[in-house]
């Protein structure tokens, strides 16, 4: 509950900032709020991810981004009625949405039953690491986790081919 | 970017030698210990990329650059991902699904271990040199001669 509120906060900080370095580091905190969130799910793996990966990798591009951008965000005067308002809409339709779903930790809830008991009972017989998660991940959706090397190998192949190395087209 | 020629930062550089191989180190472990404890290549790549990074911070992209040649990263980039489709394929050639990793060895456990392994292996090598990439895009554009 402690961290949600820091998340919030930290959420509002970046809503409100300018400067975008600032804004970074703030990122960079929220992702370890969001580890330190997942840790107390005892969501080990996926905080593993959100801290390395939101924290140091993301944080790190972003200030790369900057340097080749500006550091301050623009500012527009303007105010529109329609964002606002769909913003909101779109919000209250979520929440609303969430309110059919199974209280949190709900041993009945779908999400439990369906394959989940499956992949805790028969991991050690079938695949035999002690690891579920990695089970998982590389096992049983192993196709889930080839998409996701090939969209990695797709953001390399893109920020290749949009920023390119410079060297070549210097050379005179 | 940190220039190498400049004196003042020698703290910066003795830190940074003691603290690489230990990264490396690290990423190696969450590598290969990722079917035990939390982790597994992915995380293992961006930490181990994240070495790189910081060498290429402290020592300067020209340093960088000699240590890890372009050609090399852009091969292990698609190494990676042609590992994981291999496996796949060579589970398909063994009589399984496509990546179903029981039919590699003689045991279902021992050929899923195989498999686990080989695949965590291909995600590791194609993330970090997909972010040591990125990274260097970012920093040799940023650079204004």
């Amino acid at each position: 509950m402690i961290l949600l509120g820091f998340l919030t906060v930290t959420v509002l900080a970046i809503i409100q900032l300018r400067d975008l370095f600032a804004v970074v580091m703030l990122f960079g905190i929220y992702s370890f709020l969001a580890a330190a969130l997942f840790v107390t799910l005892d969501a080990v793996d996926v905080a593993f991810t959100e801290a390395v990966v939101g924290a140091g990798i993301a944080s790190f591009l972003m200030l790369g981004t900057l340097a080749l951008t500006v550091r301050r965000e623009k500012t527009r005067r303007k105010r529109t009625l329609i964002p606002l308002l769909v913003v909101g809409v779109v919000g209250a339709t979520l929440i609303y949405g969430t309110l059919d779903m199974p209280h949190f930790s709900d041993p009945s809830a779908p999400v439990h039953l369906h394959v989940a008991p499956h992949y805790l009972e028969s991991t050690q017989a079938e695949i035999g690491i002690p690891n579920v998660v990695t089970a998982v991940l590389a096992s049983y959706r192993g196709y889930d986790t080839l998409g996701e090397i090939i969209v990695i190998f797709t953001a390399g192949l893109g920020v290749l081919a949009l920023l390119g190395y410079r060297k070549q087209r210097e050379k005179p | 970017m940190a220039n190498p020629a400049q004196p003042y930062n020698m703290v910066l550089r003795v830190a940074a030698k003691m603290l690489i191989p230990l990264i490396l180190m690290f990423a190696l472990y969450v590598q290969f210990h990722g079917e035990i404890g939390p982790g597994g290549g992915f995380q293992a790549g961006v930490i181990f990329a994240a070495a790189f990074i910081l060498y290429a911070l402290v020592f300067g992209m020209g340093t960088a650059r000699a240590v890890v040649p372009d050609r090399l990263l852009r091969v292990l980039t698609g190494t990676g991902v042609l590992l994981y489709t291999g496996v796949g394929l060579a589970s398909l050639l063994a009589g399984g699904n496509f990546l179903d990793y029981s039919v590699l060895a003689a045991e279902q456990v021992e050929g899923q271990h195989l498999g686990i392994f080989l695949i965590e292996l291909g995600v590791g090598i194609t993330v970090a040199s997909v972010m040591i990439i990125i990274f260097f895009a970012f920093a040799e554009r940023g650079v204004r001669p």
